[in-house]
């Protein structure tokens, strides 16, 4: 298979930046779109030019690394996956690739398809945890949660804050993130003590990042590769509003 | 009071402002589409309907003073919004693709705006008398302001009832997404009442451009005639 990729290009954060066409031949269609992007830096490597840069890690679906726009799709085309886990078999040959990284002002690009995103670090940093006392761990189902609210926390729980909720949304906003993490915490009863002050300081530090607003597109879920639900949001909605009004 | 600048500074507080103004906007406009489809029922009925409109002052100036005020809270909201959403991607995609956001939603700036400039227009007509201000001076046979002629005369118009016809449909591309996104931005999202939440606003803008469009497309095609003696 041959395909003609277009790739976003930026030498550093300074770098104004812009799309390169690259011919890349005799693609193995089981090869992942990482593997392939390998396949075609080795080459690059090979003829003496600068490779892509671009963020991998685990490689099956599970860190989050992998962060690229693949033909205006975060991830690419198919729902529920990373960019890792998208195979060459799902294009054709002669197709016209563009692989672009996160845009948005609160990921700066650092390398072509390298962006910043410790502003999800910072927002976590400024609520995103539980303050227990550590020690031993205490007897498994000492602190009683029903079902339905662990099965909600623990699927906000698989956001693996790849980013792909900023760069699916049109205005770049974190809402799904934050929304994901304010719930996984907020439906157990370890999140209760501060569930209203968490969700204040971490929308706080959200607005101060540079993030957009929600504007109910709902673009960001249907990115998601771990399809984390836009009801996330309508609860994170509720607890700032009912945090802001309440005592 | 520190606690409110914060919440209205916020992305979510602006939103919710945007949502409960956006409701009191929607409620007027579903009342103002009922109030004029009396025009179905003749000169006399929406003549009548009008002057006790007018009859109660101060009933009419709370109303509108309500309304002003959502207005240009919902307005002037969004733009702070919509700049900071700009603010927030400096640097946008070579490659543009949607997921699956429908037109309606991606656009609620612009069909927001042209309605703005629609309603300024439509307030320079009928309400202020500007456009047209021999329309507006017209009485019927029992000494009421003839609102029947007016909107008869104003809609025999080619271009007048044009510009109402376009601007009832972006109306409705407005609330189509507007009224259905509302809920979620109040926090109201459940996968029992999704279903409703969903339809409401696709339905709701329907039923008002049917409603709304009834009007001038029945002037144009002469089902809603001048009365006798109006020239």
């Amino acid at each position: 298979m041959n395909l003609t990729l277009k790739v976003w290009r930026q030498s550093g954060p300074q770098d104004k930046g812009k799309i390169v066409d690259y011919a890349v031949k005799d693609i193995n269609s089981h090869m992942s779109f990482l593997e392939m992007l390998d396949v075609l830096n080795e080459e690059l490597i090979a003829k003496g030019e600068e490779p892509i840069a671009f963020d991998h890690d685990c490689r099956e679906g599970i860190c989050g690394s992998c962060s690229m726009m693949i033909d205006g799709i975060p991830h690419g085309p198919d729902r529920g996956t990373t960019a890792c886990q998208l195979h060459m078999r799902r294009f054709k040959d002669g197709d016209v690739v563009y692989v672009e990284p996160w845009q948005a002002k609160a990921f700066p690009v650092i390398k072509d398809l390298v962006v910043d995103r410790s502003a999800f670090d910072r927002i976590i940093q400024s609520g995103g945890f539980v303050s227990i006392n550590t020690g031993n761990a205490q007897d498994a189902n000492a602190l009683p949660v029903n079902k339905d609210s662990a099965e909600a926390a623990f699927d906000a729980a698989a956001c693996i804050g790849c980013g792909a909720c900023v760069a699916a949304c049109p205005n770049a906003s974190a809402m799904l993130f934050v929304a994901a993490k304010v719930s996984h915490l907020g439906k157990l009863p370890q999140g209760q003590p501060e569930r209203a002050k968490r969700v204040q300081s971490m929308v706080s530090t959200m607005d101060t990042e540079g993030f957009g607003s929600c504007t109910n597109t709902f673009e960001c879920e249907a990115a998601c590769p771990k399809e984390i639900s836009v009801t996330n949001i309508a609860q994170m909605n509720r607890d700032y509003m009912q945090s802001s009004l309440g005592d | 009071m520190s606690w409110v600048r914060k919440t209205v500074a916020s992305t979510i507080g602006a939103k919710f402002i945007v949502a409960l103004t956006g409701i009191v906007l929607v409620g007027f406009v579903i009342g103002h589409m009922l109030g004029n489809l009396q025009i179905f029922l003749g000169q006399d009925a929406l003549n009548n309907y009008a002057q006790m409109l007018h009859n109660t002052p101060a009933l009419l100036w709370s109303a509108r003073l309500v309304l002003i005020l959502s207005f240009f809270a919902h307005i002037g909201f969004t733009i702070k919004l919509t700049r900071q959403n700009r603010l927030a991607r400096p640097q946008t995609y070579a490659y543009q693709q949607s997921i699956q956001a429908p037109t309606s939603s991606r656009t609620m700036i612009f069909s927001g705006l042209l309605v703005l400039s629609f309603v300024i227009y439509h307030l320079l007509h009928f309400t202020l008398g500007v456009t047209h201000p021999e329309h507006k001076s017209l009485v019927d046979s029992m000494g009421r302001p003839d609102v029947y002629s007016m909107v008869v005369l104003g809609f025999q118009n080619i271009w007048v009832s044009l510009s109402y016809i376009v601007a009832i449909i972006l109306l409705g591309l407005h609330l189509s997404h507007g009224v259905s996104s509302l809920w979620q931005t109040l926090g109201l999202n459940h996968v029992k009442y999704n279903t409703f939440i969903k339809a409401s606003g696709p339905v709701l803008a329907l039923t008002l451009v049917a409603g709304n469009l009834s009007m001038p497309v029945a002037v144009l095609l002469g089902f809603l005639s001048l009365p006798l003696g109006v020239v």
